[in-house]
């Protein structure tokens, strides 16, 4: 066990899937052209001001509640005051005292699988700002300020965190139900998923906590695991050295694998926060909690534990199915209509992940739908094909070709299960392979593996395989 | 209680200000003497009192998620002195 | 004509509705009569900013047509100006700053939009202290505005503009911004009327913030019943504005005439000690023994904590102003330095070069009292001392309806006579804060003259009593006829 216990606290902002603006009416979709997107009031332009929008209160609510924290019942929007060229009001509305989500907290499985809770500080509303471009404007960045405006949740965990395993663990717990919730596309390459780290390391036993830097740019999950990793080696090593930690902002260079202090950055800034005069406090009562709460879906873990107890599947698919919630109805709505869950697990973690994957696609693109793919299900367990021509038809069926029933027709698939038409392409294998017969008749088993190929072969892989060795077994035998 | 060049020179640099040399010492005596000014404040009976949050204690109203901002860029970006296809320009922050 | 466009000007709105209506003259001859007065006297005060005569010619013909369609409203074709703090869209607003010297807003105020909407014709934007941070018009990049009653003296401010040029009968009515008295203490040292109405009756959308939470758009009228027209048309929910309030808008001209026996006005202890000016004093005496007079009863009411009110309001002024200010950074509009090669040069030279002396003072003074380890001492202990200042008013109220007393200290200060002691400038808004700092809304009205030069009565109602306040000031104006003098080099 190590010398040093590692101390992690995780702040992930994710950007809010609404329409527009959490304190203005402008778009928020990704990847228009350069300030399309940013009106008067994302542009810090004097005399307008903020209005906040009501879909944004519903989303952290819902995620209050989906970690079990604490909805304020008042809470209140503060000005953080710095200067920045994408903060165009020189300040960023946000929440400071009195955040709208306290408390709550969610469990991970640790390095040795066992379950561990996680404490959630606090969950609160910002907005977003916007984004400096520096290449291709010679001496000048450009700044483009449609993302200023954008609604945040920011999420901060207590400093549970003790490794970078459980950190990733946390982090992957959150993105996923930021996803069910609906109220996150959590897109980390667009920038909708963000991760800060704070890490800190002790001296096993200490009670006090060592100096922490806080890791930025972390945009992966991949990238959170090395970074946290680089910055504990890295710290270890000083101390070990008889050096100390400084209090510093450090940024993962994913190219190096490793962190760099974020030098040119002026000392830490005072943000003077006070509450925000344009805007009021924001009440939220009962009904409307209640209101958000019965809106709430099944949430990951609740799925995973249903999918296991009434579909009899294994933990590590049931994992997997539940990893978002379109997956998880893609399953549901298969397995239903095919009438065999297990089948249906099968086929969406082998066959149909394999497509999405190779064509870089998400469930919802799926180019079978559930339906589709539980119509091919049932042909397999109604003995139409066997499950190695499935393969086939379902290649078949992404490419456009039709539903199941329509290209097992075009292509002549039905499997063969006509007892005489076996024989007879039995009969006809036996005949053209006397040696081997003679082998099999003398006890050598395992050629029969050989002759049963040869009658798939014959009949195209048509031949119902468990027909074919029945009849094979009593031809043979005959003789 | 009167404030240092020093002490006056940060809150500038927090403000992003630019007080000239001329200026500084009259910044200086002027500021110290509207500090003297509010520090009456002290000797207010506040005990148990909240901070005003809005003179009409009201809350917060909502506004239904949608869009409803037409963007002129243009016409807005008329007022900027250095814009480039469509991007504000600044001069190169190095991070 | 009817009447020689000589006298035009000497007309209020009410009177120039009538006359409109009556047909004795078109919206289209009164603009071109008071252009024409604008440029022949309008220079010596300094009051305009920017005139838009082609704007408001182009308004009062539109006007001219609703009403041969039939389609005239109570402000159709009537001439105002507006305090260039409210963005216009397509006009320069300049906020009286070299920050703001290029700026044209692609959009319209709320304010602006509801008055143009009502059918006034706006013939400029008026002059005032830099970012409305000022009590005597004299911080403005373009120049001090000067008083019309005497031309070395200031008009107050910050609508120092708009007050001068009611005064001097250039336009018979104006819109201003008050955050601390910025509208009654020009009102009271110009002789004219001057209404802040209660904090969120009128949207602040478009009006460029100082104090985001004492901030109030209000008018600068020579009658009370003006004051009312225009409010009527400017007040009312605005989703733009999460401070605007959702309280219905009456008919604040239905209730004018209603008599005032009954009414209780308090006077306040604390007014008429020390500060006030002797002369000044007895007018405003005088004014509430005519309200005694017509059946008014008047009693003393306590309000202990004012003094601590001018130190309050500069605690969270301008700790809100110098957060408010942020935005202007040269980037995306206002002044922006030549020759900056790197951004921290940038933001402090375009903001040290487009603010004035002012301006920047606040600013420092509320990055100070906002800073690590100041806040509790100085913001959030403010913010207490101004509950306690509203609760003082809560209590009067209880057994007030409204509360009278001067404007303003003393009546107009020469130019130059404050400007090197800020604090000294501050203490003139010693009677006006209070109602800024608890929400409440306030009138000034003529009431006399001290040593030649006109002094204010102010009247303050509880919240939403603008009625109240306004049909006071209206009785009063129906017995005296201070309103109604005219500085001698403009009539």
């Amino acid at each position: 066990m190590s010398a040093w216990e590692v101390v992690i606290g995780l702040e992930i902002h994710t950007q809010l899937a609404t329409k527009s603006k959490i304190f203005s009416g402008a778009a928020t979709a990704y990847g228009a052209e350069p300030n399309t997107q940013a009106c008067l009031v994302d542009l810090g332009y004097p005399g307008v001001l903020p209005v906040l929008n009501a879909e944004v209160v519903r989303m952290a609510v819902r995620f209050g509640l989906a970690v079990g924290a604490r909805i304020a019942p008042r809470s209140v929007f503060a000005r953080k005051n710095y200067f920045y060229p994408d903060l165009p009001k020189g300040y960023q509305i946000s929440q400071y005292e009195l955040p709208i989500v306290a408390g709550g907290e969610l469990a991970i499985t640790d390095a040795e699988g066992k379950a561990k809770r996680i404490g959630i500080t606090r969950a609160h509303l910002e907005e977003d700002a916007g984004k400096s471009v520096h290449e291709g404007f010679g001496e000048y960045s450009g700044i483009d300020l449609n993302r200023a405006g954008t609604p945040l949740l920011e999420i901060v965990s207590e400093p549970d965190l003790r490794s970078a395993q459980e950190a990733v663990a946390y982090m992957r717990k959150i993105h996923s139900i930021v996803r069910y919730l609906g109220i996150s596309d959590g897109n980390m390459q667009e920038g909708s998923f963000r991760c800060d780290a704070n890490v800190s390391v002790r001296p096993r036993g200490q009670q006090e906590l060592g100096t922490r830097t806080e890791l930025k740019n972390l945009n992966s999950f991949r990238f959170v695991e090395r970074a946290i990793n680089f910055e504990v080696e890295r710290q270890i090593d000083l101390l070990e050295d008889g050096g100390s930690v400084v209090q510093e902002t450090r940024l993962y260079d994913a190219e190096r694998d490793e962190t760099r202090s974020m030098r040119g950055k002026e000392e830490a800034n005072d943000y003077r926060y006070f509450p925000d005069p344009d805007l009021l406090p924001v009440e939220i009562d009962e009904s409307f909690v209640e209101a958000v709460r019965a809106s709430l879906p099944e949430l990951p873990d609740a799925k995973r534990a249903r999918f296991v107890e009434q579909y009899g599947l294994k933990p590590a698919d049931a994992e997997i199915l539940t990893q978002s919630r379109a997956l998880a109805d893609y399953f549901e709505e298969a397995a239903d209509a095919a009438g065999d869950p297990r089948l249906a697990a099968n086929w969406i973690t082998g066959e149909l992940s394999g497509a999405l994957n190779r064509d870089g696609l998400e469930i919802s693109a799926s180019r079978v739908d559930a339906a589709a793919l539980a119509l091919l299900l049932r042909r397999i367990a109604d003995n139409t094909i066997s499950g190695k021509i499935a393969k086939e038809v379902f290649d078949a069926m992404w490419q456009g070709e039709g539903d199941a029933d329509a290209v097992i027709a075009q292509r002549g698939l039905k499997q063969i299960t006509d007892t005489s038409a076996i024989d007879e392409i039995v009969a006809g294998v036996i005949a053209a392979h006397p040696e081997q017969v003679a082998e099999f008749r003398a006890g050598k088993e395992k050629i029969l593996g050989f002759l049963v190929g040869q009658v798939m072969k014959e009949s195209r892989g048509k031949a119902n395989p468990g027909q074919v060795n029945e009849s094979l077994r009593r031809k043979l035998a005959e003789e | 209680m009167s404030l240092s060049k020093d002490q006056v020179q940060h809150i500038a640099m927090l403000a992003r200000l630019r007080i000239g040399d001329d200026e500084t010492a009259d910044v200086v005596d002027k500021l110290s003497r509207i500090v003297e000014f509010v520090d009456q404040l002290q000797a207010a009976p506040t005990e148990g009192v909240l901070p005003m949050a809005h003179p009409l204690n009201q809350v917060q109203r909502l506004r239904a998620d949608g869009v409803s901002e037409r963007v002129e860029r243009d016409l807005y970006q008329q007022n900027a002195s250095a814009v480039e296809d469509g991007y504000y320009l600044v001069p190169k922050v190095i991070e | 004509m009817s009447m020689a466009a000589g006298e035009l000007h000497a007309l209020t709105l009410a009177e120039l509705a009538r006359g409109l209506e009556a047909g004795d003259y078109t919206s289209r001859e009164l603009t071109e009569a008071l252009l024409e007065r604008v440029s022949a006297v309008g220079e010596r005060l300094n009051a305009f900013i920017t005139l838009t005569a082609d704007e408001a010619l182009a308004a009062a013909d539109r006007a001219d047509r609703h009403r041969a369609e039939g389609k005239s409203g109570p402000l159709t074709g009537l001439p105002i100006v507006h305090k260039d703090i409210f963005c216009t869209r397509g006009v320069r607003t300049t906020c009286g700053s070299r920050m703001l010297d290029n700026f044209v807003p692609p959009y319209d105020a709320t304010v602006v939009e509801r008055l143009a909407g009502a059918g006034a014709v706006s013939l400029g934007k008026t002059n005032m202290d830099e970012f409305a941070m000022g009590s005597s018009n004299e911080t403005s990049y373009y120049g001090p505005v000067r008083n019309p009653w005497d031309l070395a003296r200031s008009p107050g401010g910050s609508s120092g503009g708009s007050a001068a040029a009611v005064a001097a009968r250039l336009v018979p009515a104006a819109t201003g911004t008050d955050t601390g008295g910025s509208i009654r203490q020009p009102a009271a040292l110009t002789g004219t009327v001057g209404l802040k109405p209660t904090y969120g009756r009128v949207s602040r959308h478009g009006m460029v913030a100082f104090a985001s939470s004492l901030d109030q758009a209000g008018v600068i009228t020579r009658s009370a019943e003006d004051a009312a027209l225009l409010l009527g048309a400017m007040a009312g929910f605005d989703e733009r504005d999460s401070t605007s309030v959702e309280e219905p808008v009456p008919d604040y001209r239905a209730s004018l005439d209603e008599p005032l026996s009954g009414l209780r006005v308090g006077i306040v202890r604390q007014h008429f000690d020390a500060g006030l000016d002797e002369e000044t004093g007895r007018r405003v005496r005088e004014a509430i023994a005519v309200l005694e007079a017509q059946g008014a009863s008047v009693r003393e009411v306590d309000l202990p904590n004012l003094d601590l009110s001018v130190p309050t309001y500069y605690v969270v002024a301008p700790a809100e102003c110098s957060s408010n200010m942020s935005r202007f950074d040269g980037v995306r509009f206002g002044h922006r330095a030549a020759d900056a090669d790197e951004l921290l040069e940038l933001y402090c030279n375009s903001r040290g070069e487009g603010f004035g002396a002012e301006v920047k003072r606040r600013i420092l003074t509320g990055t100070y009292v906002l800073s690590a380890g100041y806040y509790d001492a100085y913001y959030l202990k403010a913010q207490k001392v101004r509950q306690l200042i509203a609760d003082d008013f809560r209590k009067a109220f209880a057994e007030v309806d409204l509360i009278a007393g001067p404007t303003a200290p003393t009546p107009a200060f020469a130019l130059g006579d404050k400007t090197d002691d800020p604090i000294t400038m501050y203490l003139n808004d010693i009677y006006t804060i209070g109602a800024n700092l608890a929400g409440l809304p306030g009138v000034s009205v003529p009431c006399g003259f001290a040593d030649g030069l006109p002094v204010g009565l102010q009247l303050v109602g509880g919240h939403f009593a603008e009625e109240t306040i306004l049909r006071c000031a209206h009785q009063y104006q129906q017995l005296t006829d201070w309103h109604a003098e005219c500085p001698e080099d403009f009539r």
